[in-house]
């Protein structure tokens, strides 16, 4: 279970540009689910996973994870539940060009002191499982849309994490390949995964995968749908 | 056995036993924590590994740039090292040739300048307590119109060849130009032509001091010179005790009041000083260089690209810390570095032992005419080079660090909105 009890965000706090991103979020994310946010641009989906995923801190408010709270972990603690606990796959993907897809994928392993091999083996099979093995080799900037997604699929899944968050997964994909993304995630979930995507997409929002719809507006939650 | 000692005996046995347990648990902990210091040891390594892995891949990314900054950069290091290695073996090689030499010479000076010495100053000299032997020498210059060169000209001790013939360095062969009926042509200094034939007996290890050098006999340099019978240049003194140097020079100056005693210490300095004073002087100029490089250095390792950024920002988003991102930097400022380090060092190495430093060798062996021909011994001085290493390396990896640190410490979630 994720809980968040009067979450605010702030950013630029004391700045003439200042802006809050969230307002008094208090939430209960069961675990093995799939959760989808939704909302329009500025709604503060994004930022809402961020706190959730330990890449930024609330301004205000409290995190729990499984009852153990996480909201104002020390940068290291951060960053190590960040490896271990989430799988993060990002909007444009961000993987690192000029290295190769094999590279990126086992990129956030690299911290945890695991052995060379082992690593390499879990990202190969990872590649094998999700059907672009055969680009393991190639520099990740000559895949296409779909391929590239795969790889950044493979690399939040390194470390086996729990709980995968997912950033407009679909944005830059046609319906066949959402689909095709959808079915991943049910296997995920199948896996006892918890997913968290934060989406505008009705094909995923509307998908039978999702078990849970919550809705944001101006940084608040307006609507939470089972 | 009673009762109360058997009850003794088991009690003791059971004791024993305990203790034999504490001990083997002591053990088991002690065991467990080896290994659990080993196995963390074990995953610093494997982190290490990691990081350099990506690294070298992420250097290899920006090959142009950081092949463009890995050159300039060994190349100052080449610059720098070829002079500290060149005047070093100069001054070995100088403290080399002078190490057999008398510790002292005396010279007789007239108006403060240096004049002939009568040789009749020997005995005064040798009866000063302190000194093993003392030895008239001749030396002087000759002027050759032909090749228009100074040549050291000179009587050796125990000089065993007949009065035609003479002993030369392997630079006056090279210089004289034509020879007659292949003797040297040379004028007396009462005008009077000789004909000498020239042995080349030197090595080239000396090559430093002997390359314009002629050795002669007495009367043949008496002829060439003009130095008159009962004179010579200077005399050389020997003596038992070095540490008594200063105050037989003292006691010379005493007896002689007209003499000049120069103590080998004191050339050996003043080699060492006209060396370090070249090489200093190469520095300067090379100063310009370095400073420029530098300023090249600061502008690649500080000015983070935007992309540099941006993977950061991944990195810390998949679950780097800062500290691992400070740590692949830290690696890629050494990864350059060092290699810079080494290519310029070894390849100073080669210039300067292997092929005589073509680069310098004008600047820091003199402006004769003769340049010696000779390839130095290998003389690294390790302080210097450590020197060397700390004043490039060490900046280098720093000032790398530093930008990154400034990029890695804000929040990741930046990159959740790239």
């Amino acid at each position: 279970m994720i809980q968040l009890s009067g979450i605010n965000k702030t950013f630029n706090v004391g700045k003439p540009n200042e802006f809050q991103a969230l307002k008094g979020i208090d939430l209960e994310v069961a675990l093995n689910e799939v959760s989808v946010f939704i909302g329009p641009s500025g709604s503060g989906k994004t930022t809402l996973l961020s706190i959730l995923g330990c890449m930024s801190r609330p301004t205000s408010g409290r995190i729990w994870l499984n009852g153990r709270e996480i909201t104002g972990l020390p940068e290291r603690f951060a960053a190590e539940t960040r490896r271990e606990t989430f799988g993060f796959i990002f909007q444009n993907y961000n993987l690192i060009k000029g290295i190769t897809v094999l590279e990126n994928t086992m990129l956030p392993a690299y911290p945890t002191g695991i052995t060379y091999r082992v690593i390499r083996d879990r990202a190969v099979s990872l590649l094998e499982k999700l059907g672009i093995e055969s680009k393991a080799r190639e520099p990740v900037e000559h895949l296409s849309g779909g391929e590239q997604q795969r790889a950044a699929i493979a690399r939040a899944l390194v470390n086996g994490p729990s709980i995968v968050i997912a950033d407009e997964p679909t944005a830059h994909l046609d319906s066949e390949l959402a689909q095709r993304l959808l079915d991943i995630f049910a296997g995920f979930k199948k896996e006892g995964k918890t997913i968290l995507i934060a989406c505008h997409d009705p094909l995923v929002f509307e998908s039978p995968v999702v078990d849970r719809v919550v809705s944001m507006r101006d940084g608040r939650i307006v609507e939470n749908d089972h | 056995m009673g009762n109360v000692e058997y009850e003794l005996a088991e009690t003791a046995e059971i004791n024993a036993e305990n203790n034999n347990n504490d001990i083997s648990l002591c053990a088991l902990c002690e065991r467990e924590k080896q290994s659990r210091k080993f196995l963390s040891d074990m995953k610093w390594i494997e982190r290490q590994r990691a990081f350099m892995d990506f690294t070298l891949s992420s250097l290899w990314r920006r090959k142009v740039r950081n092949l463009s900054l890995l050159l300039v950069y060994a190349l100052v290091i080449f610059l720098l090292s070829s002079v500290i290695f060149f005047a070093h073996a100069l001054r070995k090689e100088a403290e080399a040739i002078l190490e057999g030499s008398p510790q002292m010479i005396v010279q007789r000076t007239v108006g403060g300048r240096h004049s002939l010495i009568p040789i009749d100053y020997v005995e005064k000299i040798d009866q000063i307590r302190g000194t093993s032997s003392v030895k008239p020498r001749l030396w002087g210059y000759y002027y050759h119109p032909a090749s228009r060169s100074n040549y050291t000209i000179m009587v050796p001790e125990n000089y065993s060849r007949t009065d035609d013939i003479v002993e030369t360095g392997a630079g006056v062969l090279r210089t004289w130009g034509a020879l007659w009926d292949g003797k040297l042509y040379l004028k007396a200094h009462d005008g009077e032509a000789i004909f000498l034939k020239p042995i080349n007996t030197m090595t080239d290890e000396t090559d430093l001091v002997s390359a314009d050098l002629i050795l002669m006999s007495e009367t043949t340099f008496r002829k060439i010179s003009g130095v008159p019978e009962g004179y010579a240049t200077d005399l050389t003194v020997r003596i038992r005790n070095e540490r008594e140097c200063q105050t037989i020079a003292r006691k010379i100056v005493q007896v002689l009041p007209d003499t000049r005693p120069i103590l080998k210490e004191e050339i050996i300095r003043t080699y060492s000083s006209l060396f370090d004073w070249r090489g200093g002087y190469v520095i300067v100029l090379l100063g310009g260089a370095v400073l420029a490089f530098f300023i090249f250095a600061w502008d690649k390792a500080t000015g983070l690209s935007a992309e540099e950024k941006t993977e950061i920002g991944i990195l810390k988003g998949i679950g780097w810390d800062t500290s691992d991102v400070l740590m692949m930097k830290f690696w890629e400022g050494v990864v350059i570095s060092l290699t810079a380090f080494l290519l310029g060092v070894i390849t100073a190495y080669v210039h300067v032992y292997f092929v005589s430093a073509p680069l310098f060798e004008h600047a820091l062996k003199g402006w004769a005419i003769l340049y010696p021909k000779f390839t130095l011994r290998p003389a690294v001085n390790a302080y210097q080079l450590a020197i060397l290493f700390f004043l490039t390396v060490v900046p280098y990896t720093l000032i790398t660090i530093v930008p990154t640190w400034k990029v890695a410490v804000t929040d990741p979630d930046v990159v959740m909105r790239h």
